[in-house]
């Protein structure tokens, strides 16, 4: 058992930060997603990790670096896929608005019955501007026009679609939770008040330290999630993946709140990048599964349950 | 990156399932808990089985008779004693985990020769002696003096919290060798045969209404001078040694605790917002294991993580908050501490988790502080 990052891990990690600090720094990210963006992560391999040979844990380091530099784009749906995808499940409450609609080429679609189909866009929404004003100015989001559309049936197990998903997007929101705590400690080192650093005060460094700790555990739940899919006799898949997305998304949205905090009134502003994490990660907890269906999941694995 | 154990480690799984289904069948009942003598001999008999059954010290060395065992059969070992729901450390706590491995690191072979076989045999009951009423958090401040007499430091003081007291052979002590140096350079760490003249010691008792610490009062102790681990006035420096260990691997029993506790609260558990309440504390627990994990693959790779600094943190409020959740599923079956399962007593011990070992507060002042690199508050 060697449950920490490989050399060729740390190989990786470090490989896909220097891409996104060099080729994704904030003023570029604050641009939001396109085709470019697409193009360089899918010619570093972002997204074919899998076909290459490469193993869960590592498309969870992959992410969660995507996550620190809160790249833009329906990533996870993109993974696995040549061409730039988006998706969403049909079945749920509010799933006429979706995320990149009407900047990708595919969209997957899940119906009620848990059937996956592969849309065109045009069939889902007319071609036209995403709704005005969407909670992340980075995820613009289109209404769509009709609830379900009959495409080409994707040969694809949902459990697979959706795990998988699932523990993505909790790599994401780890990689997040880590750098909004990175950004709360630099401004705390940095910001004087009453003539020193606000991050020597205990009210202030105690929200620091917290921070870490969510950030900690939500990554070596991902870890361990991500390791079971690798390898199934090592765990629960189902209590796995449902800590992992529970953890990492609360993770993701308390330390986006705990930074803002910390960051005082600047945090509530548009040019301090704090809001923009905090947004994401609210709505990447309504993708894969929120944090109350996956603590039904996780329930549901737990002696006295009657599911 | 993998959870996978090697076949060595399953071999070991195997072997110690089948002695542990063997020997947990013929187990006595657990004595009350303010029978001390009774749990001394209970505990004691379980380590001595452990060590004849070659359990003992896993990551001990073999010529004190530890097993020198990889730290992975250690995780198999806390895994498998958890799931057979086996005694743990019990009274052998200060001994195993934080005098013992002190020793380990810090004492001469004479010492480690005189106490580790002992310890893993269950022959010696070790307590500690740390804390001062007037030296909690701030714990360098401590006042208990040793004053050097020829082959003897005379030493006089006062000790509180003290686990084990009550029981244990030695005491793991802090006192204060040199008043005039700055505070943190004048401690020395000693071993205390708790049957010398002028100790005395009295049962403290806790919210739970049983002793589990003890007052320590010593009055001009003649303690030698080979009873002293680590230099003179270097004690500080083992402390913290002792307080690595805290922090790695010996809170891991709570958490073999809280995992088996949690399993015995699900079944009561049936509102549905109570039911995601669980998840949350099982999501957090199996977080806590999995940290436990990779600091313990950190560890065996010699690399420094930061988990060691989380994981007291957070279980010790995990704890907290599955307490507060049985409270509120048992309703009126709580106003009995002995009624409904361990859960009341088990919610008046967790009081404590945030509190002892380095409050909640010192915690994250020492996350923040040496792990995150935050300047220190001005004190």
């Amino acid at each position: 058992m060697n449950f920490d990052l490989t050399d060729d891990q740390l190989a990786l990690r470090d490989g896909i930060r220097a891409l996104v600090e060099g080729r994704f720094p904030m003023d570029r990210v604050r641009d939001g997603f396109d085709r470019s963006v697409h193009a360089e992560l899918a010619d570093a391999g972002v997204f074919s990790l899998r076909a290459d040979g490469f193993s869960w844990a590592d498309a969870a380091v992959v992410f969660e670096e995507l996550g620190r530099g809160l790249v833009p784009g329906p990533l996870v749906w993109c993974f696995g896929r040549d061409r730039i995808t988006s998706g969403y499940d049909a079945s749920l409450a509010g799933s006429d608005l979706v995320e990149f609609l009407g900047l990708v080429d595919d969209v997957v679609v899940i119906d009620p019955r848990r059937a996956l189909a592969l849309v065109h866009p045009a069939d889902v929404v007319a071609a036209g501007e995403p709704e005005g004003w969407p909670l992340d100015p980075l995820t613009p989001v289109w209404r769509t026009e009709k609830q379900v559309i009959a495409g080409e049936p994707l040969d694809l197990p949902f459990a697979d679609v959706w795990d998988q998903g699932a523990l993505l997007t909790a790599a994401y929101c780890v990689g997040m939770a880590d750098r909004l705590t990175e950004m709360a400690v630099a401004y705390a080192q940095e910001r004087q008040q009453f003539d020193r650093p606000i991050g020597s005060f205990q009210a202030v460094k105690h929200i620091c330290a917290d921070m870490a700790v969510r950030a900690e555990l939500a990554r070596v739940a991902t870890h361990a999630a991500a390791c079971v899919l690798d390898d199934p006799a090592t765990g629960s898949r189902a209590r796995a993946l449902a800590g992992a997305k529970v953890l990492a998304g609360e993770a993701a949205i308390l330390n986006g709140r705990s930074a803002t905090q910390v960051y005082g009134g600047m945090g509530f502003t548009w040019e301090v990048d704090v809001h923009l994490f905090l947004k994401r990660a609210w709505v990447l907890e309504t993708q894969f599964g929120g944090s109350d269906h996956h603590a039904d999941a996780l329930a549901s694995t737990m002696p006295g349950s009657h599911a | 990156m993998d959870l996978r154990f090697s076949d060595d480690d399953e071999a070991f799984r195997a072997d110690l399932r089948a002695w542990l289904k063997t020997a947990l069948a013929d187990l006595a009942p657990q004595p009350p808990r303010d029978d001390w003598d009774a749990r001394r001999v209970w505990d004691t008999d379980w380590q001595r089985r452990l060590f004849d059954a070659g359990y003992a010290g896993l990551n001990w060395p073999k010529e004190y008779g530890g097993q020198a065992a990889p730290p992975s059969q250690q995780l198999v070992f806390l895994e498998e004693t958890t799931r057979a729901r086996a005694p743990y450390v019990g009274v052998n706590f200060v001994g195993l985990l934080h005098a013992g491995p002190t020793i380990v690191a810090e004492g001469t072979p004479e010492q480690k020769a005189a106490h580790l076989p002992k310890i893993l045999r269950g022959e010696e009951v070790w307590c500690q002696g740390f804390s001062e009423p007037g030296s909690g958090s701030d714990l360098a401040s401590l006042r208990t003096r040793a004053v050097r007499d020829g082959d003897h430091y005379v030493v006089t003081g006062q000790k509180i919290w003290c686990s084990y007291g009550q029981i244990g052979d030695f005491g793991e002590l802090l006192v204060r060798t040199d008043p005039e140096a700055p505070k943190h350079k004048g401690i020395t760490w000693l071993m205390l045969p708790m049957d010398l003249p002028g100790i005395e010691v009295r049962p403290l008792k806790t919210v739970l209404g049983s002793s589990e610490f003890a007052e320590l009062f010593l009055d001009e102790v003649r303690v030698p001078v080979e009873c002293r681990v680590g230099e003179e006035n270097d004690g500080w420096r083992v402390t913290n040694v002792t307080l690595s260990f805290e922090r790695g691997t010996a809170f891991v029993s709570d958490l073999v605790d809280a995992t088996r506790l949690v399993e015995d609260l699900a079944p009561y558990v049936t509102d549905p917002a109570h039911r995601r309440e669980l998840s949350h504390i099982v999501a957090e627990l199996d977080a806590v294991w999995a940290l436990t994990k990779r600091n313990v693959t950190q560890s065996a790779r010699g690399v420094a993580g930061r988990g060691p600094y989380m994981i007291k943190l957070a279980y010790s409020e995990v704890c907290q908050k599955m307490g507060e959740l049985a409270l509120r599923v048992l309703e009126r079956d709580i106003l009995t501490v002995d009624g409904e399962g361990p859960f009341v007593e088990e919610r008046l011990r967790s009081l404590a988790f945030t509190i002892a070992a380095g409050t909640s507060q010192i915690q994250r002042n020492i996350l923040g502080e040496r792990v995150l690199g935050l300047p220190r508050e001005p004190r």
